[in-house]
């Protein structure tokens, strides 16, 4: 079956990208990455230490694993597009995980400055990636801006409740089938990515389900079989919710039929 | 020499006049390779670092990557 995952011209096997934070180890990391099947992995944008310790956290990375570089911790467009052209700088890449954040208690995105920023980035070239409130006006303008696919959040990020507003994500899909929407933020077992990947997502982003995960190699193996089941499903349309039962055995002529009472 | 008052990674630092970012780098023995450099907001491209001289209340960003989501 090709069921291959296509972004901006690079194409992927596995519908799962996965972070690098969190992990209590740089072995857990890897082991969970090889586990996850995931061939892109995020990674952040930060100051070099002045001490003078020079160990590069990217040597601790599977060299197959396309880096996708986000920019956390940035609160306004300014500081983002500045952090995505030192990203680029560095690593010679054109991806960015778009993230601009709105306050620090919620985390969660600042949806103008993020479109503000994305604009800026498209503009110079960059393969914007950008998180957002699940909306999809905000979806519709962001890839009108040219971002080759959305990032709309399931919950808060490290929250771990799972998809909190599955309509939200339902109407998205509906309103906006060609485009990729990858759902980034909120995971926090393989059923919630299961829902998101049967509601139509096109992949999932997740990172402390996985890291802070008692097993993350483990946890890593379900999560990928989880995408993998939603996507699945997805493809194979679910049946009808019904408020009443359906039987699925013929009852007309199962004996005694005729004492049934109605 | 001369020395010129700079911000390094938001830090204060005190460094010799007309160092250049090449030099800089050498000298607090940060890593070159995978690293990016901004002086005053705008980035300096890695082959420009030999011939980019660092000015007196320059700011001056190195930054690396670290595991995140």
């Amino acid at each position: 079956m090709s069921d291959a995952f296509s972004l901006a011209g690079t194409t992927f096997t596995s519908r799962l990208i996965i972070g690098t934070g969190k992990y209590r180890s740089y072995d857990e990391m890897k082991a969970a990455h090889t586990a996850s099947g995931a061939e892109m992995v995020t990674v952040a944008v930060n100051r070099v230490p002045l001490d003078g310790k020079t160990e590069s956290f990217l040597d601790h990375l599977d060299q197959k694993m396309k880096i996708l570089p986000n920019t956390a911790g940035c609160y306004d467009a300014d500081h983002a597009v500045r952090t995505a052209r030192l990203a680029r700088e560095a690593l010679d890449t054109e991806w960015i995980k778009l993230e601009v954040i709105g306050d620090q208690v919620t985390l969660l995105p600042d949806n103008e400055q993020t479109l503000e920023a994305a604009k800026v980035l498209v503009k110079e070239g960059f393969i914007v990636l950008p998180y957002f409130t699940d909306d999809l006006i905000m979806a519709k303008k962001l890839l009108d801006a040219g971002c080759p696919a959305v990032m709309p959040l399931a919950a808060p990020i490290g929250s771990g409740m799972g998809v909190q507003n599955p309509s939200n994500l339902r109407i998205m899909r509906e309103q906006l089938p060609d485009a990729t929407i990858i759902v980034d933020a909120g995971v926090g077992v393989p059923s919630d990515a299961a829902i998101a990947m049967e509601l139509g997502a096109d992949a999932i982003l997740m990172n402390t389900a996985i890291a802070e995960s008692r097993d993350p190699a483990q946890m890593a193996t379900a999560m990928n079989l989880a995408v993998e089941a939603g996507r699945l499903a997805y493809l194979a349309g679910r049946m009808p919710k019904r408020l009443y039962a359906s039987a699925s055995s013929p009852i007309e002529h199962a004996i005694g039929a005729e004492a049934r009472t109605k | 020499m001369a020395a010129i008052n700079i911000s390094l990674n938001g830090e204060a630092r005190e460094v010799p006049d007309k160092i250049n970012i090449d030099q800089l780098l050498d000298l607090f023995s940060l890593p070159k390779q995978r690293v990016a450099i901004e002086i005053n907001s705008s980035v300096v491209r890695r082959a420009n670092w030999a011939t980019t001289i660092v000015h007196n209340a320059d700011k001056i960003e190195v930054v690396h990557f670290v595991g995140g989501g």
